[in-house]
């Protein structure tokens, strides 16, 4: 597992631990790498890169490592991003659709309920279609956009992974977390990593690292 | 040396120093000072720096413990936790706050979390305790002025979500109280925790002659040229929209950057000394590290990287611009720091050397601007200021204070009062999660956090409470320390560590100077009963506009360590527990939030016991330890009535209390003695823990039961939880929506 | 050929049509301040440039690519740039 480091992520250690816990190692590569050879699993954490300045995500998007992870996509490796990881995606065009200032114009920290809305994808798997998640979600920019064309697009190709049972920030159609066509690139609002130690946050976040691990088991398998 | 400009006398008053300080330094340099030297021993030697006013007071305060790392005087205390190293500081940016409340809050935590990596420590909290003046939903200022306590309040906010939200640093906890005094002068605190190996801890010590210094983070402005001696030491006037060019701005993106360069270079055992750029700038840091070791420094201004043309050497030595650390490195290392600090795209410039001199020398392309003796800058006037207790008010006798006419709207005019509501408005903009070690958050008693490294984990609170301060400052202080002692208590936390930010008025008024020295009495004498060294603190004068002060405010920032057992909640957890007070209820109205809100009055406080308060400790976390508590809550402002509301919303569930023989029920509801916690208890475990509080002779006494869907007060009030969910929960965002 | 120094501003602006919780905020806070008869707030931002090109046609082309690939996105944002004027002599 990559969890990419970008200068103001501020999220990367929680992904780490928040895998560790699952008993996966993960490892930190730098935002000017080029190769992400001999990863599973690419990470793209929450936080601030780059302060968040021009746009959520804008300069972390032109980043080396961007490049690679672009390259490693294409070659059907998972890459998930969260919060600003997934504002990343949009602005590199990994994701289609742009993430806009919450509609209150606050930033929202606090558990919300998900909807599993699909589970044909790596990320989803381990879940059951439906199911209600509470994850938190952390952002100022969460307000999912996209044309209404791209709306009927991801729906009739089932790529939105969750919905909010109760929209905190005004996303179309309650959007927290959309696929790649190639259904091995995730984004999502909510913090998955914050939600897998009973302690902390509850433990309904682990079903989507869960079902990352389990898809790439039996990748693996099917490649054997 | 260049010659020193012939106004220079009249200049030294306009830069607040006074004619006996300008006599000093005349004799301390042996010549007449120039310029540069003079606005370096204005801001040095100004009340924010130097603390001439307050030091003859703080050296009184307990601050020795086995558990003290570090104590007073350098950037934060440090206490060890389980072998950890945990750094605790607050402070004050309470005037930068009132001019431009998101750039004052931002810039107020940048520099509390430059202060905890200067001791080589990571910041891992921050708590904010805020105070402003009322807002427009009530009717104790004019409608003007409360629609600009609202615009402070969301400014303030704004800045502490935005600041602490990027540089990845949570926000655990808090306060906010709304009280007329604070209108033209609302308190910005915050206080900041750090962590590090025990072996890592580092100093501001510029060790070392030949050793290098380096200037780390953002270009040098002119950013609050002399703003801590305009700023924080100087009474607030009408106009103050004219000190705006010295407004500074926070860029938290580079903070972080700072953070973990900083960190980093720590870790590569590279770092001679490291000190923060807070107040007086490079002035202070490059003096203070010199003075601290016993060196000297040779700086070269030119070095300096600037953001602005034309910059003087006072300007460049004394400018504020935030986002700076000092590192000295030896010869042997800079390569390896400044290849470091480019890896995370980190400014880094060689601006001198450490000496031997002891002489803080400065050049600006090789002429000489200033040369003084380093520790002179920091040696600075102690005063002994007039003190003169002011006339008293009368006491509010209790037996004065009427029943209210209607119990359950006076129940509920508290769960909606301002003060006393539910803050979630405010802490939801927050980022209280990241680093996956907040174990519980805002909105409980105190912050219980895991703490990196170590198996046990910490409490943090910050209370104050400037009504009680302005009846009694003594008393009013001890109060502070005796409620965040309760609030670690009830989340199972011993407390080990006392940091303080002391906001009062002018110091030069002999009734503020009284009420300080009596406040910094208080708190020693709280602090020696129970068991927390004072690690350091800050001091905040001048907070009054046009000549009226705020109640004197003391925030009392507390450390607790929480052994194994997890923390019970305030909330009630099963129908059927049984509902305990430990502690008596005492016939106290007085100054009591029921007497503010409901009849309008002020004055007076409750008494206080310290060995009883310690003992009441003592038996809330033996009770946690041995999990016998289902739920234990603090029960001060607001009385029984504001715990019981607060247990049964927390747990979402109703409960069904009698009041207690003897004591009308208004008081017994109502009445703010301290010494008190809500608890409840399975059925099954109250003899264990009425064995346990016997012991210690802390009473504890039946109230009734967990269960039902409202809070039922004897025969007197009944009031569904959904109602009082309604009132607790919307009373701030109502009042912080724009008409 | 020779550069020369031009001043570019880039305004952006949220593409009609995208609601703009900051310029309706705005919009609903000026009545209060007597200000009720200004509607159609809208918040963007402008950038200022200086571009180093032969002419002021490629300068603007020049900034023109930066916006497309950078300073705006065009999911919700449209932007405009104005060549200001020669910043200075040559490059």
């Amino acid at each position: 597992m990559a969890i990419v480091v970008f200068p103001g992520s501020n999220c990367e250690q929680d992904v780490l631990q928040a895998f560790a816990c699952l008993g996966v190692r993960a490892e930190y590569v730098w935002h000017h790498a080029t190769d992400l050879g001999g990863f599973d699993v690419v990470v793209l954490p929450g936080g601030f890169s780059y302060g968040d300045y021009l746009r959520t995500g804008a300069i972390a998007a032109f980043s080396p490592v961007m490049e690679a992870v672009r390259r490693f996509a294409a070659a059907g490796g998972l890459v998930i991003g969260i919060c600003n990881g997934f504002q990343i995606l949009c602005e590199a065009g990994l994701l289609p659709g742009a993430l806009r200032w919450n509609a209150g114009l606050k930033f929202i920290c606090r558990p919300v309920t998900v909807r599993v809305e699909t589970t044909d994808s790596p990320f989803t798997s381990a879940a059951v279609a439906g199911q209600a998640l509470e994850i938190p979600i952390n952002h100022f920019q969460g307000n999912y956009h996209c044309s209404p064309a791209l709306l009927d697009q991801l729906d009739a190709e089932d790529r939105i992974a969750f919905r909010y049972a109760d929209n905190p920030n005004g996303s179309v159609s309650d959007i927290a977390g959309v696929l790649s066509a190639g259904r091995n690139v995730l984004g999502m609002m909510p913090h998955p990593e914050r939600a897998v130690d009973p302690a902390v946050g509850g433990t309904d976040g682990r079903v989507v690292l869960d079902s990352m691990l389990t898809s790439l088991w039996s990748l693996r398998a099917g490649v054997r | 040396m260049s010659e020193a400009p012939a106004t220079v006398v009249s200049l030294h008053r306009q830069l607040g120093l006074t004619d006996d300080e300008y006599a000093r330094i005349e004799e301390i340099l042996g010549r007449k000072p120039n310029h540069a030297e003079l606005a370096m021993y204005s801001v040095m030697w100004s009340e924010h720096c130097s603390y001439k006013s307050s030091k003859i007071y703080l050296r009184t305060l307990p601050s020795e413990g086995p558990q003290v790392l570090i104590g007073p005087g350098e950037g934060a205390g440090i206490v060890e936790v389980d072998g950890v190293a945990v750094a605790l500081r607050i402070e004050s940016h309470n005037h930068p706050s009132f001019i431009e409340p998101v750039q004052g809050a931002e810039t107020g935590i940048g520099g509390i979390v430059r202060d905890i990596l200067s001791m080589g420590a990571r910041p891992i909290a921050l708590l904010d305790p805020l105070r402003f003046g009322p807002l427009p939903v009530e009717d104790t200022v004019e409608p003007a002025t409360a629609e600009r306590n609202r615009f402070l309040v969301e400014g303030v906010v704004t800045g502490i979500s935005t600041y602490g939200n990027c540089i990845g640093v949570p926000t655990v906890g808090g306060e906010v109280v709304f009280d007329p005094c604070y209108s033209g002068n609302p308190l910005v605190n915050v206080m900041c925790i750090g962590v590090a190996p025990v072996e890592r801890i580092m100093l501001a010590r510029a060790h070392g002659p030949g050793n290098v210094v380096l200037l780390l983070g953002s270009k040098t402005g002119r950013d609050g040229i002399g703003g801590v001696s305009v700023l924080a030491s100087s009474a607030f006037e009408e106009g103050s929209e004219t000190k705006r060019p010295s407004v500074q701005v926070g860029d938290p993106f580079t903070e972080k950057l700072l953070i973990e360069a900083c960190l980093e270079l720590i870790e590569r055992g590279v770092v001679v000394g490291i000190q923060d750029l807070g107040g007086a700038g490079i002035c202070c840091a490059t003096s203070e590290s010199a003075a601290n070791a016993g060196t000297g420094m040779r700086i070269h201004l030119e070095n300096v990287p600037r953001r602005e043309r034309g910059m003087e050497p006072f300007e460049i030595l004394t400018s504020e611009s935030q986002e700076r650390m000092l590192v000295i490195v030896t010869p042997e290392d800079e390569e390896e720091a400044l290849a470091t600090c480019r890896r995370w795209g980190l400014g880094a410039s060689v601006i001198g050397q450490v000496t031997a001199s002891g002489r803080l020398e400065v050049f600006e392309d090789g002429v000489c601007v200033a040369d003084v003796p380093a520790a002179s800058l920091g040696d600075g006037p102690v005063y002994y200021r007039p003190v003169e207790r002011p006339h008293e008010a009368p006491p509010v006798p209790d037996t004065d204070v009427a029943p209210p006419e209607d119990l359950r709207r006076a129940v509920l005019a508290l769960a909606g009062d301002p003060s006393l509501c539910s803050k979630r408005w405010v802490w939801e903009q927050y980022d209280h999660q990241v680093m996956l070690g907040t174990v519980t958050g805002p909105g409980a008693d105190a912050a219980v956090l895991r703490l990196p490294g170590a198996r046990k984990r910490i409490a943090v609170t910050a209370d104050a409470n400037g009504r009680w301060c302005a009846a009694d400052p003594y008393l009013g202080t001890c109060h502070a320390v005796a409620e965040a002692a309760r609030n670690l208590s009830v989340v199972g936390a011993e407390p080990i560590a006392v940091t303080n930010c002391l906001n009062f008025g002018n110091p030069e008024r002999a009734d503020v100077m009284w009420a300080f020295s009596e406040s910094v009495r208080g708190l020693g004498d709280a602090c020696t009963a129970l068991g927390t060294p004072v690690t350091g603190g800050n001091v905040s004068f001048y907070n009054e506009t046009a000549g009226r002060s705020i109640d004197p405010t003391p925030v009392v920032g507390m450390v607790g360590v929480v052994a194994d057992a997890g923390p019970p909640g305030t909330g009630f957890r099963g129908a059927g527990h049984l509902i305990v007070l430990l502690g008596e209820t005492l016939p106290e109205l007085a100054g009591s939030e029921f007497l503010r809100i409901v009849h309008r009055r002020q004055g007076g406080l409750p008494s206080l016991d310290l060995a009883r308060e310690a003992a009441l400790g003592r038996v809330v976390r033996g009770a946690i330890a041995r999990s016998l508590l289902s739920s234990a809550h603090d029960c001060s402002e607001g009385g029984l009535a504001l715990a019981l509301t607060e247990s049964c919303l927390a747990g979402g569930l109703g409960a069904a209390v009698t009041p207690e023989d003897g004591l009308p029920v208004h008081v017994w509801l109502f009445s703010e003695t301290a010494g008190r916690v809500l608890a409840s208890v399975e059925p099954h475990r109250l003899p264990a823990l009425r064995a346990l509080a016997a012991a210690e002779g802390v009473p504890v006494s039946f109230l009734g039961t967990v269960g039902g869907d409202a809070l039922r007060i004897g025969s007197e009030a009944d009031i569904p939880v959904a109602v009082l969910r309604d009132v607790y929960d919307n009373a701030l965002p109502a009042a912080m929506r724009h008409a | 050929m020779e550069l020369v120094r031009f001043a570019v501003a880039v305004d952006v602006m949220p593409k009609d049509g995208i609601s703009d919780p900051q310029g309706q905020t705005i919009e609903r806070a000026l009545p209060s301040l007597g200000f009720a008869d200004v509607h159609d707030v809208r918040v963007g931002k402008r950038i200022e440039l200086a571009v180093e090109a032969p002419d002021a046609e490629t300068a603007e082309a020049i900034v023109r690519a930066a916006c497309v690939r950078f300073l705006a996105n065009p999911v919700i944002e449209e932007f405009q740039v104005h060549v200001l004027e020669r910043a200075g002599g040559p490059a």
